[in-house]
């Protein structure tokens, strides 16, 4: 800040001052000489400071004893009970007349220990006060003059904190500069450029001008520009991180499937209680899906009601009608179905390694870590003889690439994985195992019935997008980072996505 | 996943050791459950109704243990028990035997043609000789419940009725019956109550009016008699109390009745299975006989054992080991699957028991063999796959554009894909049958009626959320919305869209023109009419251009939005 003009004749004054005295000064003490606001006088400390080592100023902080409202007040005018006495005239006053003035009560009580009154209350017409002297030394308001004059020292202390207890004196504690000569010190002042002009440079002025000091402790001006959302920032990691390892992206645009895709292909049996209304999103128009391949849905059927493929099935009656009916998927393992069928289809089998990171949706209650809809990661590898240790091989160098490197295996059921694994992994914060995924071998009943050959095995994980973000970002509410009520500032200031470190 | 609560002294009792809380945790994850929660009765109550109400309440220690949904044999004490010390290789897995009554005729269960309407199936067995506990008798009826709730499905697929056998005589017959036909004292009540008057007594009940519906519109209701004409039980709603079991009693009927044979044989092998250890001669359990409409006769409980042979190689190359025939049979057997190597050394035959209906295939077994030898023990190899990975191009699209929106200054906004009618027609001065949108039949709010058939009110919505932010705001998304489609097998697609707001104090039209400019530039397609890009008002092909004047109430603001179609129609 360069001093404006109005300021000049205090800085100037200031500076006299300092040029004057040996070693320094306290702005406190210049203020009261100069009769100023000390902030006038902490103004041009700044200022001065501000132009380079021309004064140096060490922050302190002393105490000292101020007049209170009513302390002033008695320093005018004298203390209640001096005012109670002189108010009185000789043929003395009611005590009820006394009483009704501002200083009445408390200087009654006062003057009548100092005995400088008295009560006769037997009076006729009700109690009546006289004067019992002529003259009296007000003590109170001479040490509170002192103390207004600034001679507080000449009072002891026991008899300040007794004015103190009268509310009649405070102890302040006031912060002042300590003002010496700066290694430039000079009385003449000397404005600071803040920029170099092309006009400077041109006319050579620059070499003599004086350049104001950047101030490395404010931020800077903010750039204007646009900002990616957190949760697609950690999406585009996640994709790279699949892409990093040769996974193909599904093509999961499909947000209505049918249950025949969505359960049935899966193995999951119709009676399931996933498949409730409860727990997903049935859709009335369009209600049904109208188009299955027809021999593949008639040996999903079976596998379901009489059983095969080795197995004994769940041995139900199984209905077209539930396997018509359309819902906002539960989950992009439909895709995955939909993709392993068309595979199976190829005229030879090809291993795949398949991932995609979409939305799925379940009609289930909301709290602070659930949605009706959230992002699923998931990645699939078909291919002759994998084994469950491949898959725990391959969980282990994809969490490795999210910075997780301490991974446990736990049992754990799905209806269309077997063996099923929840994934957990060593949370160093929270100092115990966390669940971060679920994965498994898909079940001969879900694959051969798909037409793929009988030695392929199909290994798949899943997880959530939504949870490693809320980790990594620190947000314990989703509804902080998804949908339509998020801060944009939180998007604004979300920093970018390393997984890994 | 069912929780199943144990009381932690009695279990430790049961399995003939004690275990420290991170011990048993540890033995959970290996086994495939999981210790969900250290508590007591007290603790519960106190949480959920205040410290006073919890006053006087037991604070013996409860292990709440998490279930796999399949694991049917592991929902009571005594079957998480049994599992474990097998698993510990502490016992051997009982064997399950169905057994004649010594002196008489099996106790008989007929079922009459009147069933057919609305609950077809029903089976039956006796525990006979059987002592209970207090432990043994709330675990028991735990069971019951945990069955309910899970297999059974909430009693649709099954409903379990248990009976004292003394207080009864049989032959029983399973009929169903107008509903005002009915008549007898349910249990716990105190008088006699018609069918009907039941269904309305039981409508504020907190617990059995959640049943009420699976019967409640049928013309006739199920309903067990025994030869005396005392009903038993009105199936899937409640039992007589004129049978109902005691401490006491020795002899347990048990019946379940069901529109799912396969889980009612299930169902009844799992109550027999858990408690016949507590019978006079343990692990038997007394048929029943069950006659069918047509004269056919069963007898229940099944208790089949299954066997299923495999190779130990399909195992090893499975899981990713290789380990001897032997040592594989014994693993299995530590499951439960009682295994044997056959004469030629590689194949073993493994004996599925009835307790473990989950299973089905050889993969199942094979998942066994990999739990008892320890997930976390099996070595983590890399697949020798070889691929190259492809983006889908939609996608590909999608993420540069993002980038060049964010760099052009507009931040990316992430909106719900579900929304309400109202979102995306009425607010938006648009008729909900010009939309093709796709409705949801049960949504449990408003916010669920629709998938979205446009970006725009999201991004609207989130502008009306952040009016606190600092003008103006430039917002985008590239995502998905979702229109019928009568040519896709489902009858819908999903369409990906992109959408940007520019929202300040005054309309800043050039600003919104100017990015779609520039997306327009980045894909490479010159202004002008026929094959170019242009802007026309109101309904135009290309970019269809609101302008709007007030929103959310805030007059003074005025936005202008505009919705891009067909960046990879």
């Amino acid at each position: 800040c360069i001093p404006v003009l109005s300021t000049y004749p205090i800085l100037k004054t200031l500076l006299r001052r300092v040029e004057k005295v040996d070693g320094g000064l306290d702005s406190q003490d210049v203020a009261t000489s100069l009769g100023v606001d000390h902030q006038a006088i902490v103004g041009a400390v700044k200022s001065l400071l501000a132009l380079g080592d021309v004064i140096s100023a060490d922050q302190r902080s002393s105490k000292h004893w101020e007049l209170t409202g009513e302390g002033c007040e008695i320093a005018e005018q004298g203390s209640h009970e001096a005012r109670v006495v002189s108010s009185i005239p000789e043929e003395g006053m009611p005590q009820s007349q006394l009483m009704k003035l501002a200083f009445g009560k408390v200087g009654f009580s006062k003057a009548m220990s100092n005995k400088w009154i008295r009560l006769d209350k037997g009076h006729e017409g009700g109690p009546r006060i006289f004067k019992t002297v002529e003259h009296l030394e007000d003590l109170v308001r001479d040490k509170l003059l002192l103390v207004q004059k600034g001679q507080a020292s000449q009072l002891e202390e026991k008899e300040k904190n007794e004015l103190k207890k009268r509310k009649l004196l405070s102890e302040v504690t006031v912060k002042s500069y300590w003002i010496t000569k700066g290694s430039c010190f000079s009385t003449t002042i000397t404005k600071q450029e803040t920029e170099l002009t092309p006009e400077m440079i041109a006319s050579g002025s620059w070499k003599e001008k004086k350049f104001k000091p950047y101030n490395f402790e404010a931020l800077g001006v903010a750039p204007d520009c646009g900002h990616l959302h957190p949760l697609m920032k950690v999406r585009t990691q996640f994709r790279q991180i699949f892409l990093e390892m040769g996974f193909t992206e599904m093509p999961t645009n499909n947000f209505i499937e049918s249950s025949f895709w969505n359960f049935d292909s899966l193995f999951q049996p119709q009676q399931h209680p996933a498949r409730d209304q409860h727990d997903t999103f049935f859709l009335s128009d369009p209600a049904q899906a109208h188009e299955f391949p027809q021999d593949y849905l008639e040996r999903v059927r079976k596998v379901h009601s009489e059983g095969g493929f080795g197995s004994q099935g769940y041995k139900y009656d199984w209905k077209i009608e539930e396997a018509q009916k359309n819902i906002l998927r539960t989950h992009t393992t439909a895709v995955s179905a939909r993709m392993l069928y068309k595979l199976a289809q190829q005229e030879k089998f090809t291993p795949v390694k398949y991932f995609s990171i979409d939305r799925v949706f379940r009609n289930e209650t909301l709290d602070a870590t659930h949605l009706a809809e959230f992002h699923q990661i998931e990645g699939v590898v078909a291919d002759y003889g994998l084994t469950l240790g491949d898959l725990m091989g391959i969980l282990h160098q994809f969490f490795n690439k999210l910075g997780i490197t301490k991974l446990r295996f736990k049992p754990a059921y799905n209806p269309y994985t077997e063996p099923s694994m929840e994934v957990f992994s060593y949370h160093e914060g929270l100092k115990k195992w966390v669940e971060v995924g679920n994965s498994g071998m898909f079940r001969p009943e879900m694959l051969l019935p798909m037409g793929l050959p009988e030695g392929v095995t199909v290994i798949a994980w899943g997880l959530s997008l939504e949870r490693p973000t809320m980790i990594k970002y620190g947000i314990n509410n989703i509804r902080e980072l998804v949908g339509h009520k998020v801060n944009l500032q939180m998007v604004y200031d979300s920093p970018v996505c390393r997984l890994d470190s | 996943m069912p929780t199943v609560s144990v009381k932690r002294d009695l279990l430790f009792h049961a399995l003939g050791r004690t275990y420290t809380d991170e011990e048993f945790d540890e033995l959970c994850f290996e086994f495939g459950l999981e210790l969900d929660e250290i508590t007591s009765e007290k603790d519960i109550i106190s949480r959920e109704q205040g410290d006073t109400k919890a006053e006087g309440a037991s604070d013996v220690i409860l292990y709440k243990i998490d279930v796999p949904a399949n694991r049917y044999d592991l929902l009571c004490l005594e079957g998480l028990v049994r599992g474990l010390q097998v698993f510990k290789q502490k016992m051997e897995a009982p064997r399950y035997r169905r057994v004649s009554p010594a002196s008489s005729e099996p106790q008989r269960l007929v079922i009459t043609e009147e069933t057919t309407a609305v609950r077809p199936h029903a089976v039956a067995a006796v525990l006979r000789n059987i002592t209970f506990t207090q432990e043994r008798y709330d675990s028991f009826i735990e069971l019951q419940e945990k069955l309910h709730q899970n297999v059974c499905r909430k009693r649709t697929l099954v409903a379990i009725g248990t009976h004292d056998l003394d207080t009864i005589s049989g032959p029983f017959t399973y009929t169903a019956k107008p509903p005002g036909d009915i008549r007898f004292k349910p249990l716990n009540q105190a008088k006699e109550y018609t069918a009907q008057e039941l269904m309305s007594l039981y409508k504020t009940d907190s617990h059995l009016r959640h049943y009420l519906h699976i019967i409640e519109d049928e013309a006739v209701y199920p309903v067990i008699y025994d030869s005396n004409g005392i009903v038993l039980s009105m199936p899937p709603i409640i039992n007589g109390d004129h049978s109902k079991i005691s401490l006491n009693t020795k002899n347990v009927f048990i019946e379940c009745t069901a529109t799912d044979l396969t889980k009612a044989k299930i169902v009844l092998d799992m109550m027999v299975t858990m408690f016949c250890e507590y019978c006079e001669e343990p692990f038997t359990v007394e048929e029943a006989e069950v006659v069918y409409p047509d004269g056919r006769t069963c007898q229940y409980p099944e208790l089949a054992y299954r066997k299923e042979t495999l190779s130990a190689d399909f195992i090893n190359r499975k899981v990713g080991i290789s380990e001897s025939t032997e040592h594989i049979a014994q693993l299995l057997t530590k499951m439960c699957l009682r295994s044997e190597v056959m004469s030629d050394g590689e194949q073993i035959e493994v004996e599925i028991p009835p307790t473990r209906s989950d299973v089905i295939h050889a993969c199942d077994i094979m998942e066994d063999a990999a739990m008892a030898y320890g997930f976390n023990n099996i070595p983590r190899t890399t697949p020798r796959t070889y691929t190259i990975a492809n983006q889908l191009p939609l996608n590909k699209l999608s993420e540069l554009l993002r980038q060049d929106l964010a760099a052009a200054g507009f931040t990316e906004a992430l909106t719900f894909a579900l929304c309400s009618q109202e979102d995306i027609a009425d607010k938006l001065l648009k008729n909900i049958s010009e939309t093709r949108a796709c409705r949801i039949s049960n949504p449990k709010t408003a916010e669920f009626q629709v998938a979205r058939t446009t970006l725009l009110s999201g991004l609207l919505k989130t502008v009306a959320a952040n009016r606190k932010m600092p003008l103006p705001l430039r917002l985008f998304e590239i995502s998905d919305v979702v229109l019928k489609d009568e040519s896709k097998d489902v009858g819908a697609r999903n369409n990906r869209r992109l959408c940007a707001v520019y929202y300040n104090k005054s309309p800043g039209f050039e600003v919104i023109h100017g990015l779609m400019d520039r997306v327009m530039q980045l894909l490479e397609i010159k202004p002008g009419q026929g094959n170019g890009y242009h802007i026309q008002a109101a309904d135009g092909c290309v970019s269809p251009v609101t302008i709007c004047g007030e929103m959310d109430g805030l007059k003074d603001h005025r936005g202008m939005k505009r919705e891009c179609r067909g960046v990879e129609d």
